[in-house]
């Protein structure tokens, strides 16, 4: 017997919308479980208080302070080098043999597994050049595990800036370097800057990099030459130890709000670009 | 001085390409020695690793490895281009905007939670009903799936939207279903473009680390079962490189030269696919 098309299309749309709901229905439950059995825990004082008897006790303020440090560091070299990167690569060369080579190491590169930059972060940064567990070696090794994606992000931005900017700047006399940073940039930054804040989010759950490159230190950091525990590092101790299961959860609730505000963040600028670039 | 800063931009542009080859000579210095010395075939198909009587195999982390990514795969690719195809071709638009980045934001969970969660909640489940030990291969390739979903459905949805509209409306025209163009039509187009998200979402399962270390039981023995607990490459490197030295440490880095070489071959793989239009 012969299904009728229309059925087979009912059951189809049904099956594919089940497993569209489930799957968002993992990321509610991801994050109800995390926040159902963290919240409770999380106050003033674990926010802001220091990191007793390895993490059993106390809060998780060094951590927070380690972490956003971290993230300046890496955001702060592969900020500007990924955005320079694109803009030569979207404005200043075209198809060549030489271009192909960068675009295929950067998209080599995007593929590298987070263990392998912290083993790279390790021998280079820790070892070779001294820098020891620091937040400075995590954060360079963070860096150089975001700058792909924000390569990509910012190239996608640039492209998206309608040719008549460009022209229109060029005609009045302005350099290549003019044109870009006059008429180009402005209109790419918001779609730059949302590559840069889902790259904050990234380095913020990573742990895989930043565990052997910055160590993990419970005292407060007082510079980035001294070792430092991330959020995500310190759930992962507090979680694999079994040291405290309240501040484990405590410290994951905290930490995914934090990454929740970050890409929601990102999402709403996106929208709001998308929605005006569409008026305009 | 236009002449000046374009030099500078494409100094900036190369530095990817350096930091990958920083990359691959800092970590094949520190681990081909310790390859030759214990000669390749040893070491690659070695099924004993005892690194501190110095025997190092890592065939059964290599096998590991293959098996939580084809269980990754078999649970994540069947469901992810299945919300690729709802989310591009059935869902309304407004619940488009929502869906989308849900699935997006699964990819910035951190990967340390997905694994506190299956240690918490997913491995007793298998424990309770499935038995065996609970932190086995099943356990991990259910978190990697998810873990991979955001990949797949993103790079599928990408590759579905670049079929030419005219294929689908010539379907429609002779009278075929929403759903028998689809998957008649606008898939088989798609294929490469699909293919290519697949392939990237293995690289991302075979390189997962925190996730599979908490979840997969991390035993180094080569699994029998789908309820066994195994090690991969990842994990191996992750749990001894804290109190690992001499050519323990460069076995270790070794075994990340195998995990380049299997990231990379997948890579070029995927890019291959990525490039074919229609």
């Amino acid at each position: 017997m012969r299904i009728p098309p229309n059925i087979t299309q009912n059951i189809a749309r049904s099956l594919l919308f089940l497993a569209t709901a489930a799957a968002v229905g993992i990321l509610i439950f991801v994050i109800g479980f995390v926040l159902a059995g963290g919240l409770r825990h999380v106050s003033w004082s674990f926010l802001t208080g220091p990191i007793i008897d390895m993490g059993r006790s106390g809060g998780i303020f060094p951590a927070i302070i380690g972490t956003g440090l971290m993230i300046l560091v890496a955001i702060g070299i592969a900020a500007p080098l990924g955005v320079a990167s694109a803009i030569y690569l979207a404005e200043y060369t075209s198809v060549g043999r030489l271009t192909n080579a960068i675009r295929f190491g950067i998209n080599c590169l995007s593929a590298v597994p987070s263990i392998i930059f912290g083993l790279f972060g390790f021998l280079l940064f820790v070892v070779m050049l001294g820098f020891g567990w620091s937040i400075l070696s995590g954060g360079l090794s963070l860096a150089a595990m975001i700058l792909p994606t924000i390569i990509l992000t910012s190239e996608e931005a640039l492209r998206s800036v309608p040719l008549q900017y460009r022209n229109v700047a060029a005609s009045l006399g302005a350099s290549r370097w003019q044109v870009v940073t006059k008429a180009v940039l402005p209109y790419a930054m918001p779609g730059i800057l949302t590559g840069v804040i889902l790259s904050i989010g990234r380095s913020m759950g990573e742990t895989a990099v930043v565990i052997f490159t910055a160590g993990s230190a419970v005292q407060m950091p007082r510079s980035v030459f001294d070792s430092a525990r991330t959020m995500a590092v310190h759930f992962y101790i507090l979680a694999r130890e079994g040291l405290s299961s309240d501040m484990a959860y405590a410290t994951a609730a905290v930490l995914i709000c934090a990454i929740l505000v970050i890409n929601i963040s990102a999402y709403a600028m996106m929208h709001r670009l998308m929605r005006g670039r569409r008026t305009a | 001085m236009d002449r000046l800063i374009s030099k500078l931009l494409f100094f900036a542009a190369c530095s990817s390409t350096a930091i990958l080859a920083l990359i691959a000579l800092f970590i094949f210095k520190e681990g081909v020695p310790i390859m030759i010395k214990s000669g390749l075939g040893h070491f690659i198909f070695g099924t004993v690793w005892q690194p501190l009587e110095g025997r190092f195999g890592i065939f059964p982390f290599i096998v590991g490895s293959i098996w939580v990514t084809i269980g990754a795969l078999v649970l994540g690719v069947p469901f992810g281009v299945a919300c690729a195809v709802f989310l591009a071709e059935f869902a309304p638009r407004s619940w488009v905007n929502f869906l989308k980045p849900a699935i997006e934001l699964l990819a910035g969970i951190p990967s340390v939670v997905y694994g506190f969660m299956g240690v918490v909640w997913l491995a007793p489940l298998i424990r309770n009903y499935l038995g065996g030990p609970g932190l086995s291969i099943l356990a991990a390739s259910c978190v990697l799936a998810i873990m991979i979903l955001p990949t797949i459905v993103g790079v599928s949805i990408d590759a579905i939207q670049a079929v030419p509209k005219t294929y689908k409306e010539g379907s429609l025209a002779l009278g075929a279903t929403q759903w028998q163009s689809t998957w008649r039509i606008i898939l088989p187009a798609a294929k490469s473009g699909i293919l290519a998200g697949v392939i990237l979402g293995m690289g991302r399962a075979v390189g997962e680390t925190m996730a599979v270390i908490m979840i997969a039981g991390n035993a180094t023995q080569i699994p029998h079962s789908i309820l066994d607990s195994v090690r991969t490459l990842t994990a191996n490197i992750a749990m001894e490189m804290g109190f690992a030295v001499g050519e323990h440490r460069q076995a270790l880095f070794a075994t990340g030269v195998v995990l380049f070489f299997f990231i990379m071959i997948l890579n070029s793989i995927a890019l291959r696919f990525a490039k074919k239009k229609f």
